[in-house]
């Protein structure tokens, strides 16, 4: 019984992304999207501007030092 | 120092970046409800014609969404590197709402999704209607739980700030989400949503009817969205005026710069229409402040007698103060307790920001050496005046003022276009029950211009809660000066070209596939 309803899903889905005509392009469309996103975007471009403090508490003094002595 | 252009660089980017992305979002919430609807009627009579309706309308509906998913994580880039002191500052207030919203949004749009466009045939009527409610009410619940964090900024509330961490740390998660602010501008930009959705539908059927094809379909469409649209103009409507009640006791300074108020006095009339004086600028107040005095700050209004007092205090005969009225202070505001309060002067402020500060740093000091009699008492310092925090980085008191005429001639446009978008809904009703929609060619030509126009009233609003606030990413915590990250201002301008690039391919990929779709028709 299992496994039929898993069989059921994957045959849902299979044949619902085959049968797709407008969907393909947005697909197409959105992966290439995504991968710009997070291949080019977020690796080279929107780096985490703390990524050089590794824990929670230099990332804290980090900014205090910000707030209190950099920015003032 | 940071330059002001990396400030503005990082604003003009996160500005763009959030108007390219609200192009796609409102479409999504409204076109969602109004599918709905028509897959409803489709499962109460059984006519197939709702049926094909339904799927046309999925089909804008999925392309819009195919288009327009994931481009707002680009602004949750933005906060790790354009503004991470922000990032950090605002704490855990952010990552609880973004959170829900991202594991609601992937739960519900991966399950029920699929379900409403592989399913026709698959999953019996109800239960499919049933998943196109559900994506719907995804959407909305997206927004709301967005809208949640965007309110707290505007109105922080339920938090405490941690020293130790210099973070914000939710200690009252109901008074987050039942903020009035986070309500009412839940309400207020749903309906928007719904407004620009129903507003899309005429226009497209109206060049439907301007084509003299499908007019069963575009009649019975502009049925469905005309009477939505109206209903949720209404809403609209009654949450503008419960916006500008809460700019009014939160955020005084936005109310001013949407009336181009400087100074006021009992019974403060409203700005119906009004040109500016260019040469009325706040900067001016203390160079020279005898001909600052003498100008007036309009070239030409019309007001509407105490329609400002009425607006923000529901009460005639009262006072809503203007711009020089805030920099000097004694006017009654509602700080972020609920309290209502007598406002200082700026320039007070702006000490009792640098006391602030200036506390913090004794008890980082004092922490680090184990001091726990200095920590308490600079914790006791920082306490009282918390509320006064960002004012440590404001130079100059002028700087608090937003733009004036960016915010004064939005807001015009956005109150305009909705008086416009009302005569709009209601005409179309009256048409299509008199049944001469399909002859008014001058309001079908009405109905596809009206598409443009719904979405520069619904970025407008966007500038005006936005531009509005400025120079604050938290009220009265932080400005946009301390939350800025130390990045190059040539690394944030070479973003502002690459998703700028990115998301005018996006939107003319949508424009054309979209065009492509409607030529077809719905019984292709």
């Amino acid at each position: 019984m299992e496994g039929s309803l898993i069989r059921r899903i994957w045959l849902f889905y299979y044949e619902g992304f085959r049968s797709m005509t407008l969907g393909k392009t947005l697909w197409a469309i959105i992966l290439i999207k995504l991968f710009i996103m997070f291949f080019v975007l977020k690796l080279f471009f929107f780096k985490d501007a703390i990524r050089e403090y590794e824990t929670d508490n230099d990332k804290s003094q980090h900014i205090i030092n910000e707030l209190t002595i950099n920015r003032k | 120092m940071i330059l002001a252009s990396l400030v503005d660089m990082s604003r003009l980017q996160f500005a763009l970046t959030a108007m390219f992305h609200w192009i796609f979002v409102p479409l999504t919430i409204g076109l969602g409800v109004i599918i709905a609807l028509m897959e409803t009627y489709y499962v109460r009579t059984g006519n197939e014609f709702w049926k094909r309706t339904t799927r046309f309308w999925m089909k804008i509906f999925a392309i819009n969404f195919a288009i327009g998913v994931a481009t707002g994580i680009i602004l949750e880039f933005q906060f790790g590197t354009n503004w991470s002191n922000y990032a950090w500052f605002v704490g855990d207030i952010f990552g609880a709402p973004l959170a829900i919203e991202g594991m609601l949004a992937f739960f519900l749009e991966s399950t029920f999704f699929a379900i409403m466009f592989f399913g026709w045939n698959k999953v019996s009527k109800n239960v499919h209607l049933l998943s196109t409610w559900l994506v719907s009410l995804g959407t909305i619940l997206s927004a709301f739980w967005i809208l949640i964090a965007n309110a707290w900024m505007q109105f922080p509330v339920g938090m405490e700030f941690n020293p130790d961490t210099v973070r914000n740390e939710m200690v009252d998660f109901w008074a987050v989400v039942t903020s009035p602010v986070a309500v009412n501008k839940f309400i207020h930009t749903a309906t928007n949503a719904f407004v620009l959705g129903s507003v899309v539908v005429i226009g497209i059927c109206c060049w439907y009817l301007l084509q003299k094809r499908e007019e069963e379909f575009s009649r019975r469409s502009i049925k469905i969205a005309a009477v939505f649209g109206l209903i949720s103009l209404v809403v609209l409507i009654w949450t503008g005026d419960g916006s500008a009640y809460h700019v009014g006791k939160k955020q005084p300074m936005k109310l001013a710069a949407m009336e181009g108020l400087y100074k006021s006095k009992e019974g403060t009339p409203l700005v119906a229409i009004g040109i500016l004086n260019p040469r009325k600028d706040i900067r001016r107040m203390k160079e020279d402040s005898l001909s600052y005095m003498l100008e007036s700050p309009y070239i030409f209004n019309i007001s509407i007698p105490e329609g400002l007092s009425l607006l923000a205090n529901r009460k005639m005969g009262t006072i809503v103060p203007g711009i020089e009225d805030i920099l000097n202070g004694g006017y009654t505001y509602t700080n972020r307790n609920g309290e209502e309060k007598i406002a200082p002067p700026i320039e007070e402020r702006m000490q009792r920001g640098r006391i602030a500060a200036e506390a913090l740093a004794t008890y980082n000091k004092a922490r680090i050496s184990g001091d726990e009699a200095n920590m308490t008492e600079a914790k006791k310092v920082l306490d009282e005046n918390f509320d006064h925090f960002g004012y440590a980085y404001i130079k100059d008191p002028v700087e608090i003022v937003p733009n004036v005429p960016l915010v004064f001639y939005s807001f015009r446009i956005m109150v305009i276009l909705g008086g416009f978008f009302l005569l709009f809904f209601s005409l179309t009703i009256y048409f299509e029950r008199k049944a001469i929609i399909g002859k008014q060619r001058w309001f079908q030509y009405l109905g596809i211009i009206s598409i443009p126009l719904v979405y520069i009233c619904s970025q407008c609003g966007w500038i005006v809660a936005e531009v509005g606030r400025q120079p604050w990413t938290i009220q009265d915590l932080l400005p946009v000066s301390a939350s800025v990250s130390s990045v190059s201002s040539s690394a944030v301008l070479t973003t502002i070209i690459l998703f700028f690039a990115l998301f005018t391919a996006l939107l003319a990929a949508e424009i054309g596939i979209m065009i492509k779709v409607i030529r077809k028709g719905p019984e292709a």
